[in-house]
Protein backbone atom coordinates (compact mmCIF):
# COMPACT_ATOMS: atom_id res chain seq x y z
CA UNK A 1 0.00 0.00 0.00
CA UNK A 2 1.33 3.52 -0.46
CA UNK A 3 1.99 5.87 1.93
CA UNK A 4 4.26 8.99 0.81
CA UNK A 5 6.75 9.66 3.30
CA UNK A 6 6.20 13.22 3.13
CA UNK A 7 3.14 12.96 5.28
CA UNK A 8 2.85 12.45 9.13
CA UNK A 9 -0.21 9.88 9.75
CA UNK A 10 -2.84 9.81 12.31
CA UNK A 11 -3.99 6.57 14.21
CA UNK A 12 -7.62 7.56 12.89
CA UNK A 13 -6.27 6.67 8.85
CA UNK A 14 -5.88 10.31 8.12
CA UNK A 15 -2.53 11.94 6.51
CA UNK A 16 -1.92 15.86 7.03
CA UNK A 17 0.63 17.31 4.65
CA UNK A 18 2.37 20.28 6.22
CA UNK A 19 3.25 23.48 3.77
CA UNK A 20 4.16 26.08 6.38
CA UNK A 21 1.54 26.90 8.47
CA UNK A 22 -1.37 24.95 5.81
CA UNK A 23 -1.86 21.59 6.83
CA UNK A 24 -3.93 19.67 4.19
CA UNK A 25 -5.83 16.94 5.45
CA UNK A 26 -7.16 13.65 3.75
CA UNK A 27 -8.16 10.03 4.79
CA UNK A 28 -5.12 7.01 3.83
CA UNK A 29 -5.06 4.71 1.11
CA UNK A 30 -5.86 1.87 3.94
CA UNK A 31 -9.03 4.26 5.51
CA UNK A 32 -10.17 4.04 1.60
CA UNK A 33 -9.61 0.45 1.10
CA UNK A 34 -11.07 -1.17 4.64
CA UNK A 35 -14.42 1.83 3.73
CA UNK A 36 -14.72 0.44 0.30
CA UNK A 37 -16.67 2.98 -2.25
CA UNK A 38 -17.15 6.54 -0.61
CA UNK A 39 -20.20 7.77 -1.68
CA UNK A 40 -20.60 10.77 0.39
CA UNK A 41 -18.03 13.43 2.34
CA UNK A 42 -19.79 16.08 4.70
CA UNK A 43 -18.05 18.73 6.31
CA UNK A 44 -19.40 21.71 7.23
CA UNK A 45 -16.87 23.81 9.72
CA UNK A 46 -15.44 25.51 7.02
CA UNK A 47 -14.30 28.72 9.03
CA UNK A 48 -14.25 26.92 12.90
CA UNK A 49 -11.30 26.36 14.76
CA UNK A 50 -11.22 23.25 16.02
CA UNK A 51 -9.27 21.07 18.53
CA UNK A 52 -6.87 18.09 17.70
CA UNK A 53 -8.92 15.16 18.42
CA UNK A 54 -12.24 16.18 17.52
CA UNK A 55 -14.64 15.67 15.05
CA UNK A 56 -14.47 17.87 11.68
CA UNK A 57 -16.45 16.12 8.97
CA UNK A 58 -17.95 12.61 8.18
CA UNK A 59 -17.11 10.13 5.43
CA UNK A 60 -19.91 7.84 4.16
CA UNK A 61 -19.01 4.35 2.47
CA UNK A 62 -22.03 2.11 0.89
CA UNK A 63 -22.49 0.41 4.57
CA UNK A 64 -20.31 2.67 7.03
CA UNK A 65 -20.22 6.28 8.72
CA UNK A 66 -17.27 7.59 9.95
CA UNK A 67 -16.46 10.57 11.82
CA UNK A 68 -13.17 12.63 10.47
CA UNK A 69 -10.75 13.55 13.32
CA UNK A 70 -8.56 16.88 13.77
CA UNK A 71 -4.65 15.90 13.79
CA UNK A 72 -3.76 19.19 14.73
CA UNK A 73 -5.48 22.18 16.02
CA UNK A 74 -6.63 24.67 13.81
CA UNK A 75 -8.69 26.79 11.58
CA UNK A 76 -10.73 24.78 8.01
CA UNK A 77 -10.20 27.36 5.99
CA UNK A 78 -11.21 24.96 2.60
CA UNK A 79 -13.02 22.23 1.90
CA UNK A 80 -12.04 20.46 -1.28
CA UNK A 81 -15.81 20.58 -3.17
CA UNK A 82 -14.86 19.13 -5.76
CA UNK A 83 -15.94 15.85 -3.52
CA UNK A 84 -19.34 17.10 -2.86
CA UNK A 85 -20.04 16.08 -6.66
CA UNK A 86 -16.87 13.65 -6.70
CA UNK A 87 -17.10 11.65 -3.92
CA UNK A 88 -15.18 8.66 -4.98
CA UNK A 89 -12.11 10.99 -5.88
CA UNK A 90 -11.24 9.75 -2.32
CA UNK A 91 -10.90 6.22 -3.62
CA UNK A 92 -9.27 6.83 -6.84
CA UNK A 93 -6.42 9.77 -5.13
CA UNK A 94 -6.33 9.40 -1.64
CA UNK A 95 -3.54 12.01 -1.69
CA UNK A 96 -3.61 14.13 -4.43
CA UNK A 97 -7.48 15.12 -5.76
CA UNK A 98 -9.28 12.95 -3.36
CA UNK A 99 -7.95 15.72 -0.06
CA UNK A 100 -10.20 16.88 1.99
CA UNK A 101 -9.68 20.10 3.85
CA UNK A 102 -7.22 22.74 4.78
CA UNK A 103 -6.25 24.32 7.72
CA UNK A 104 -4.66 26.87 8.90
CA UNK A 105 -2.91 26.02 12.67
CA UNK A 106 -0.55 27.87 14.45
CA UNK A 107 1.32 27.01 17.85
CA UNK A 108 3.50 23.18 16.71
CA UNK A 109 2.71 19.98 15.09
CA UNK A 110 1.66 17.95 17.19
CA UNK A 111 4.41 15.33 18.14
CA UNK A 112 2.25 12.38 17.99
CA UNK A 113 1.81 12.59 14.40
CA UNK A 114 2.55 9.10 13.44
CA UNK A 115 5.65 8.98 10.48
CA UNK A 116 4.91 6.77 7.16
CA UNK A 117 7.18 4.34 8.73
CA UNK A 118 5.10 4.15 11.96
CA UNK A 119 2.02 4.24 10.43
CA UNK A 120 3.00 1.42 7.64
CA UNK A 121 3.24 -0.52 11.18
CA UNK A 122 0.11 0.73 12.73
CA UNK A 123 -1.51 -1.19 9.56
CA UNK A 124 0.31 -3.97 9.18
CA UNK A 125 2.42 -2.65 6.31
CA UNK B 1 -19.12 -15.87 18.49
CA UNK B 2 -15.78 -14.07 17.06
CA UNK B 3 -14.06 -17.28 18.21
CA UNK B 4 -15.78 -20.19 16.89
CA UNK B 5 -16.78 -18.17 13.38
CA UNK B 6 -17.72 -20.43 10.32
CA UNK B 7 -16.27 -20.52 6.97
CA UNK B 8 -18.51 -21.59 4.03
CA UNK B 9 -16.94 -24.47 1.65
CA UNK B 10 -15.49 -22.10 -0.62
CA UNK B 11 -13.81 -19.56 1.57
CA UNK B 12 -10.14 -19.72 0.63
CA UNK B 13 -11.69 -19.21 -2.97
CA UNK B 14 -12.94 -16.02 -1.97
CA UNK B 15 -9.53 -14.99 -0.82
CA UNK B 16 -7.50 -15.99 -4.02
CA UNK B 17 -10.16 -13.91 -5.57
CA UNK B 18 -10.04 -10.44 -3.68
CA UNK B 19 -12.67 -10.96 -1.76
CA UNK B 20 -12.63 -8.72 1.69
CA UNK B 21 -14.18 -11.20 4.42
CA UNK B 22 -15.89 -10.16 7.39
CA UNK B 23 -17.74 -12.19 9.73
CA UNK B 24 -21.29 -12.04 8.90
CA UNK B 25 -24.07 -13.89 10.97
CA UNK B 26 -21.55 -16.53 11.79
CA UNK B 27 -19.84 -17.02 8.83
CA UNK B 28 -16.53 -15.04 7.25
CA UNK B 29 -18.40 -13.48 4.47
CA UNK B 30 -17.39 -11.78 1.23
CA UNK B 31 -18.24 -8.35 1.31
CA UNK B 32 -16.82 -7.42 -1.82
CA UNK B 33 -14.17 -8.01 -4.53
CA UNK B 34 -13.52 -4.86 -5.73
CA UNK B 35 -15.86 -2.33 -5.18
CA UNK B 36 -19.60 -2.64 -3.84
CA UNK B 37 -20.89 0.16 -6.82
CA UNK B 38 -19.45 -1.59 -9.53
CA UNK B 39 -20.68 -5.16 -7.88
CA UNK B 40 -24.10 -3.42 -7.65
CA UNK B 41 -23.90 -1.94 -11.51
CA UNK B 42 -22.45 -5.85 -12.73
CA UNK B 43 -26.21 -7.50 -11.41
CA UNK B 44 -28.35 -5.00 -12.43
CA UNK B 45 -26.71 -4.69 -16.05
CA UNK B 46 -24.97 -8.02 -16.52
CA UNK B 47 -24.40 -11.16 -14.28
CA UNK B 48 -23.26 -11.37 -11.01
CA UNK B 49 -22.64 -14.59 -8.12
CA UNK B 50 -23.30 -14.22 -4.74
CA UNK B 51 -21.86 -17.35 -2.17
CA UNK B 52 -24.71 -17.26 0.14
CA UNK B 53 -23.91 -20.78 1.48
CA UNK B 54 -24.03 -19.39 4.95
CA UNK B 55 -28.28 -19.71 4.83
CA UNK B 56 -29.75 -22.59 6.20
CA UNK B 57 -31.73 -25.29 4.88
CA UNK B 58 -33.88 -27.76 6.35
CA UNK B 59 -35.74 -30.89 4.81
CA UNK B 60 -39.41 -31.34 6.39
CA UNK B 61 -40.71 -34.54 5.20
CA UNK B 62 -43.14 -37.25 6.18
CA UNK B 63 -47.05 -37.61 5.96
CA UNK B 64 -47.05 -34.78 9.07
CA UNK B 65 -44.78 -32.37 6.50
CA UNK B 66 -47.45 -30.10 5.43
CA UNK B 67 -49.47 -29.65 8.65
CA UNK B 68 -46.00 -28.40 10.73
CA UNK B 69 -45.17 -25.93 8.11
CA UNK B 70 -49.13 -24.70 7.74
CA UNK B 71 -48.54 -24.25 11.73
CA UNK B 72 -45.30 -22.30 12.16
CA UNK B 73 -45.56 -20.79 8.69
CA UNK B 74 -47.86 -17.36 8.04
CA UNK B 75 -48.23 -18.42 4.09
CA UNK B 76 -50.16 -21.09 2.98
CA UNK B 77 -48.01 -23.78 1.85
CA UNK B 78 -51.10 -25.67 0.53
CA UNK B 79 -51.42 -24.02 -2.19
CA UNK B 80 -48.16 -25.16 -3.51
CA UNK B 81 -47.71 -27.27 -6.38
CA UNK B 82 -45.00 -29.72 -6.77
CA UNK B 83 -41.77 -27.58 -8.17
CA UNK B 84 -42.96 -24.52 -6.51
CA UNK B 85 -41.83 -22.01 -4.12
CA UNK B 86 -43.03 -19.29 -1.72
CA UNK B 87 -41.57 -16.64 0.31
CA UNK B 88 -42.94 -16.72 4.22
CA UNK B 89 -42.05 -15.86 7.35
CA UNK B 90 -42.53 -17.86 11.04
CA UNK B 91 -44.54 -15.65 13.67
CA UNK B 92 -43.97 -15.64 17.57
CA UNK B 93 -46.75 -16.22 19.69
CA UNK B 94 -46.35 -12.32 20.85
CA UNK B 95 -46.59 -10.72 17.75
CA UNK B 96 -43.22 -10.68 16.25
CA UNK B 97 -41.57 -12.90 13.66
CA UNK B 98 -38.65 -15.44 14.08
CA UNK B 99 -37.55 -15.30 10.72
CA UNK B 100 -38.42 -15.46 7.25
CA UNK B 101 -37.66 -17.90 4.99
CA UNK B 102 -38.56 -19.37 1.31
CA UNK B 103 -40.27 -22.66 1.29
CA UNK B 104 -39.73 -25.33 -1.81
CA UNK B 105 -42.31 -27.97 -2.31
CA UNK B 106 -40.71 -31.17 -3.40
CA UNK B 107 -43.40 -34.23 -3.19
CA UNK B 108 -46.57 -34.09 -1.63
CA UNK B 109 -44.16 -35.35 1.95
CA UNK B 110 -41.10 -33.38 1.29
CA UNK B 111 -40.33 -29.95 1.38
CA UNK B 112 -37.02 -27.63 2.10
CA UNK B 113 -36.79 -24.50 4.48
CA UNK B 114 -34.74 -22.11 3.39
CA UNK B 115 -33.85 -19.62 6.57
CA UNK B 116 -31.49 -16.90 7.17
CA UNK B 117 -28.43 -17.68 8.26
CA UNK B 118 -27.75 -15.69 11.56
CA UNK B 119 -31.54 -17.40 12.58
CA UNK B 120 -30.27 -21.28 11.84
CA UNK B 121 -30.21 -22.31 15.23
CA UNK B 122 -33.38 -20.40 16.69
CA UNK B 123 -35.39 -21.29 13.70
CA UNK B 124 -34.49 -24.91 14.22
CA UNK B 125 -35.57 -25.01 18.13
CA UNK B 126 -38.16 -22.97 17.32
CA UNK B 127 -39.72 -25.72 14.56
CA UNK B 128 -38.70 -28.57 16.71
CA UNK B 129 -40.64 -27.28 19.56
CA UNK B 130 -43.80 -26.83 17.35
CA UNK B 131 -43.87 -29.91 15.76
CA UNK B 132 -46.11 -32.58 18.05
CA UNK B 133 -47.39 -33.87 14.82
CA UNK B 134 -44.64 -35.54 14.17
CA UNK B 135 -42.99 -34.27 11.44
CA UNK B 136 -39.47 -35.67 9.97
CA UNK B 137 -37.01 -32.74 10.17
CA UNK B 138 -33.67 -32.82 9.52
CA UNK B 139 -30.96 -29.71 9.19
CA UNK B 140 -28.90 -29.73 6.05
CA UNK B 141 -27.80 -26.45 6.22
CA UNK B 142 -23.98 -27.51 6.75
CA UNK B 143 -23.62 -29.84 3.58
CA UNK B 144 -25.30 -27.47 1.34
CA UNK B 145 -23.96 -24.30 -0.87
CA UNK B 146 -25.68 -22.60 -2.32
CA UNK B 147 -25.22 -19.90 -5.48
CA UNK B 148 -27.49 -16.68 -6.55
CA UNK B 149 -26.54 -16.22 -10.12
CA UNK B 150 -27.96 -12.77 -10.75
CA UNK B 151 -28.88 -10.43 -13.49
CA UNK B 152 -30.58 -9.80 -16.76
CA UNK B 153 -27.92 -12.25 -18.51
CA UNK B 154 -27.71 -14.87 -15.89
CA UNK B 155 -29.88 -17.28 -18.24
CA UNK B 156 -27.76 -17.05 -21.33
CA UNK B 157 -24.45 -16.78 -19.08
CA UNK B 158 -25.14 -20.56 -17.96
CA UNK B 159 -27.80 -21.99 -20.14
CA UNK B 160 -25.04 -24.20 -21.65
CA UNK B 161 -24.08 -25.82 -18.21
CA UNK B 162 -27.51 -27.33 -17.70
CA UNK B 163 -30.38 -29.76 -20.01
CA UNK B 164 -32.80 -28.04 -17.91
CA UNK B 165 -34.50 -25.14 -19.75
CA UNK B 166 -33.45 -22.01 -17.82
CA UNK B 167 -36.22 -19.68 -19.29
CA UNK B 168 -38.77 -22.30 -18.21
CA UNK B 169 -38.15 -21.66 -14.60
CA UNK B 170 -41.14 -18.81 -13.94
CA UNK B 171 -40.27 -16.75 -10.78
CA UNK B 172 -40.24 -18.72 -7.36
CA UNK B 173 -40.25 -22.04 -9.06
CA UNK B 174 -37.63 -24.44 -9.35
CA UNK B 175 -36.01 -27.57 -11.42
CA UNK B 176 -34.11 -30.44 -10.19
CA UNK B 177 -31.74 -31.37 -12.84
CA UNK B 178 -27.71 -31.50 -14.14
CA UNK B 179 -26.01 -28.73 -13.50
CA UNK B 180 -21.74 -28.24 -14.48
CA UNK B 181 -21.93 -32.06 -14.80
CA UNK B 182 -23.71 -32.40 -11.22
CA UNK B 183 -27.03 -34.48 -11.02
CA UNK B 184 -29.82 -33.36 -8.67
CA UNK B 185 -28.71 -29.56 -8.29
CA UNK B 186 -31.55 -27.51 -7.16
CA UNK B 187 -32.03 -24.94 -9.50
CA UNK B 188 -34.80 -22.10 -8.01
CA UNK B 189 -36.25 -18.85 -9.97
CA UNK B 190 -35.41 -16.82 -6.49
CA UNK B 191 -32.98 -14.31 -5.71
CA UNK B 192 -32.46 -11.12 -3.29
CA UNK B 193 -31.75 -8.54 -6.20
CA UNK B 194 -34.89 -7.75 -8.24
CA UNK B 195 -32.34 -8.15 -11.24
CA UNK B 196 -33.44 -11.41 -12.64
CA UNK B 197 -31.73 -14.67 -12.66
CA UNK B 198 -31.42 -17.68 -10.06
CA UNK B 199 -30.03 -19.67 -7.21
CA UNK B 200 -28.64 -23.25 -7.23
CA UNK B 201 -28.43 -25.20 -4.24
CA UNK B 202 -25.58 -27.90 -4.85
CA UNK B 203 -23.56 -30.03 -2.44
CA UNK B 204 -20.76 -28.61 -0.33
CA UNK B 205 -18.12 -31.30 -2.17
CA UNK B 206 -19.50 -30.17 -5.65
CA UNK B 207 -19.76 -26.41 -4.99
CA UNK B 208 -16.05 -25.95 -6.42
CA UNK B 209 -16.64 -27.94 -9.76
CA UNK B 210 -19.84 -25.62 -9.77
CA UNK B 211 -18.74 -22.53 -9.12
CA UNK B 212 -15.39 -22.99 -11.48
CA UNK B 213 -17.75 -24.16 -14.39
CA UNK B 214 -20.25 -21.26 -14.12
CA UNK B 215 -17.07 -18.80 -13.94
CA UNK B 216 -15.71 -20.22 -17.36
CA UNK B 217 -19.37 -20.12 -18.94
CA UNK B 218 -19.98 -17.11 -17.50
CA UNK B 219 -16.64 -15.54 -19.42
CA UNK B 220 -17.96 -13.76 -22.39
CA UNK B 221 -20.37 -11.81 -20.56
CA UNK B 222 -18.07 -10.71 -17.86
CA UNK B 223 -19.57 -12.70 -15.02
CA UNK B 224 -18.29 -11.60 -11.68
CA UNK B 225 -17.86 -12.41 -8.12
CA UNK B 226 -21.06 -9.91 -5.84
CA UNK B 227 -20.13 -9.31 -2.61
CA UNK B 228 -22.88 -8.75 0.15
CA UNK B 229 -22.19 -5.28 0.25
CA UNK B 230 -23.77 -4.87 -3.61
CA UNK B 231 -26.54 -7.35 -1.95
CA UNK B 232 -28.35 -5.21 0.80
CA UNK B 233 -27.87 -2.08 -1.83
CA UNK B 234 -29.62 -4.40 -4.59
CA UNK B 235 -32.00 -5.40 -1.90
CA UNK B 236 -32.77 -2.06 -0.58
CA UNK B 237 -33.28 -0.96 -4.27
CA UNK B 238 -36.05 -3.38 -4.34
CA UNK B 239 -37.63 -2.74 -0.33
CA UNK B 240 -36.98 -6.48 0.33
CA UNK B 241 -37.15 -6.87 4.11
CA UNK B 242 -33.41 -7.94 5.94
CA UNK B 243 -34.23 -9.94 9.15
CA UNK B 244 -32.65 -8.37 11.85
CA UNK B 245 -32.85 -5.06 10.37
CA UNK B 246 -36.73 -4.30 9.03
CA UNK B 247 -38.76 -7.17 10.86
CA UNK B 248 -37.47 -8.68 13.95
CA UNK B 249 -38.93 -10.82 17.14
CA UNK B 250 -40.86 -7.57 17.66
CA UNK B 251 -42.50 -6.62 14.30
CA UNK B 252 -45.42 -7.87 12.76
CA UNK B 253 -45.91 -9.26 9.34
CA UNK B 254 -49.17 -7.15 8.91
CA UNK B 255 -46.73 -3.71 10.12
CA UNK B 256 -43.90 -4.97 7.62
CA UNK B 257 -46.39 -4.94 4.82
CA UNK B 258 -45.69 -8.69 4.58
CA UNK B 259 -49.65 -9.30 4.81
CA UNK B 260 -49.29 -10.82 1.44
CA UNK B 261 -47.74 -13.66 2.73
CA UNK B 262 -49.78 -13.91 5.98
CA UNK B 263 -52.90 -15.61 4.42
CA UNK B 264 -56.03 -16.81 7.12
CA UNK B 265 -56.98 -19.34 5.08
CA UNK B 266 -55.31 -21.29 7.76
CA UNK B 267 -54.47 -21.49 10.96
CA UNK B 268 -51.06 -21.13 12.28
CA UNK B 269 -49.19 -19.77 15.20
CA UNK B 270 -50.39 -16.22 16.56
CA UNK B 271 -52.60 -16.05 13.46
CA UNK B 272 -55.64 -14.66 15.54
CA UNK B 273 -54.01 -11.84 16.73
CA UNK B 274 -52.46 -11.20 13.01
CA UNK B 275 -55.76 -11.42 12.23
CA UNK B 276 -56.85 -9.01 14.42
CA UNK B 277 -54.12 -6.68 13.81
CA UNK B 278 -55.24 -7.09 9.75
CA UNK B 279 -58.46 -6.22 10.27
CA UNK B 280 -58.35 -3.82 13.00
CA UNK B 281 -55.40 -1.38 11.28
CA UNK B 282 -51.90 -1.02 12.99
CA UNK B 283 -50.29 1.84 14.79
CA UNK B 284 -47.52 1.91 12.41
CA UNK B 285 -45.94 0.22 8.82
CA UNK B 286 -42.84 -0.03 7.71
CA UNK B 287 -42.11 2.22 4.20
CA UNK B 288 -40.12 2.68 1.56
CA UNK B 289 -38.71 6.72 1.37
CA UNK B 290 -36.42 8.61 -1.58
CA UNK B 291 -34.25 11.49 0.28
CA UNK B 292 -34.96 14.85 -1.59
CA UNK B 293 -32.07 16.24 -0.54
CA UNK B 294 -28.26 15.20 -0.40
CA UNK B 295 -27.89 12.78 2.52
CA UNK B 296 -27.45 9.16 3.46
CA UNK B 297 -30.70 7.79 6.13
CA UNK B 298 -29.30 4.79 7.98
CA UNK B 299 -30.76 2.33 10.37
CA UNK B 300 -31.97 3.79 13.54
CA UNK B 301 -31.77 7.65 12.48
CA UNK B 302 -34.90 9.26 13.34
CA UNK B 303 -37.90 9.99 11.53
CA UNK B 304 -39.90 13.17 12.05
CA UNK B 305 -42.42 14.85 10.39
CA UNK B 306 -42.44 18.32 8.47
CA UNK B 307 -43.28 19.69 12.31
CA UNK B 308 -39.80 17.78 13.56
CA UNK B 309 -42.20 15.85 15.73
CA UNK B 310 -40.94 11.98 15.90
CA UNK B 311 -42.87 9.86 13.76
CA UNK B 312 -40.53 6.71 13.72
CA UNK B 313 -37.62 4.95 12.95
CA UNK B 314 -35.01 3.95 9.82
CA UNK B 315 -34.06 0.58 9.64
CA UNK B 316 -32.11 0.59 6.44
CA UNK B 317 -30.36 2.92 4.44
CA UNK B 318 -28.33 3.60 1.60
CA UNK B 319 -26.94 5.57 -0.83
CA UNK B 320 -28.85 3.65 -3.86
CA UNK B 321 -26.07 3.13 -6.75
CA UNK B 322 -29.00 3.11 -9.26
CA UNK B 323 -30.09 6.51 -9.16
CA UNK B 324 -27.12 8.21 -6.60
CA UNK B 325 -29.57 9.17 -3.55
CA UNK B 326 -30.12 8.38 -0.41
CA UNK B 327 -33.14 5.70 0.40
CA UNK B 328 -34.08 3.72 3.14
CA UNK B 329 -37.03 2.04 4.59
CA UNK B 330 -38.37 2.39 8.29
CA UNK B 331 -41.58 2.03 10.46
CA UNK B 332 -43.80 5.48 10.31
CA UNK B 333 -46.87 5.92 12.15
CA UNK B 334 -49.48 4.20 9.90
CA UNK B 335 -50.85 8.44 8.78
CA UNK B 336 -47.79 8.57 7.49
CA UNK B 337 -47.11 6.05 5.47
CA UNK B 338 -49.36 6.61 2.22
CA UNK B 339 -46.87 7.08 -0.21
CA UNK B 340 -46.10 10.61 -1.84
CA UNK B 341 -46.17 11.60 1.85
CA UNK B 342 -43.43 13.66 3.04
CA UNK B 343 -41.44 13.17 5.85
CA UNK B 344 -38.09 13.80 7.28
CA UNK B 345 -34.50 12.17 8.56
CA UNK B 346 -32.62 13.18 11.05
CA UNK B 347 -29.50 13.16 9.83
CA UNK B 348 -26.65 14.23 12.43
CA UNK B 349 -29.38 16.63 13.86
CA UNK B 350 -30.31 17.94 10.77
CA UNK B 351 -34.00 17.14 9.57
CA UNK B 352 -33.57 16.07 5.53
CA UNK B 353 -36.81 16.03 3.45
CA UNK B 354 -37.75 11.97 2.32
CA UNK B 355 -40.97 11.22 0.43
CA UNK B 356 -42.44 7.76 1.17
CA UNK B 357 -42.87 5.94 -2.42
CA UNK B 358 -44.08 2.91 -3.46
CA UNK B 359 -41.81 -0.69 -3.17
CA UNK B 360 -39.53 -1.00 -5.42
CA UNK B 361 -37.77 1.87 -4.79
CA UNK B 362 -36.01 1.48 -7.78
CA UNK B 363 -37.78 1.18 -10.94
CA UNK B 364 -36.37 -0.45 -13.90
Amino acid sequence: MNFPKELKYTKDHEWVKIENDIAVIGITEFAQRELGDIVYVEVETVGETIAAGEVFGTVEAVKTVSDLFMPLEGEIIEFNEELESSPELVNDSPYESGWMIKVKFSGEVPSDLLSFEEYSELVGG
Amino acid sequence: MSENIKKIQLNDLHVALGGKMVPFAGFNMPVRYSSDTEEHHTVRQGVGVFDVSHMGEFKVTGPKALSLIQKVTSNDASKLVIGQAQYSCFPNETGGIVDDLIVYKFGEEEYMLVVNASNIEKDWNWINKHNDMGATLENISESISLFAIQGPKAIEAVQSLTSVNLSDIKFYHFAVGDFAGVQDVIISGTGYTGAGGFEVYVKNEDAEKVWNAVFEAGKPYDIKPIGLGARDTLRLEMGYCLYGNDINDETSPIEAGLGWITKFTKDFINSENLKKQKENGVNKKLVGFILQEKGIPRGHYPIVNLDGEPIGDVTSGTMTPSMGVGIGMGYVKSEYATPGTEIAITVRNKNLLAKVEKFPLYKK
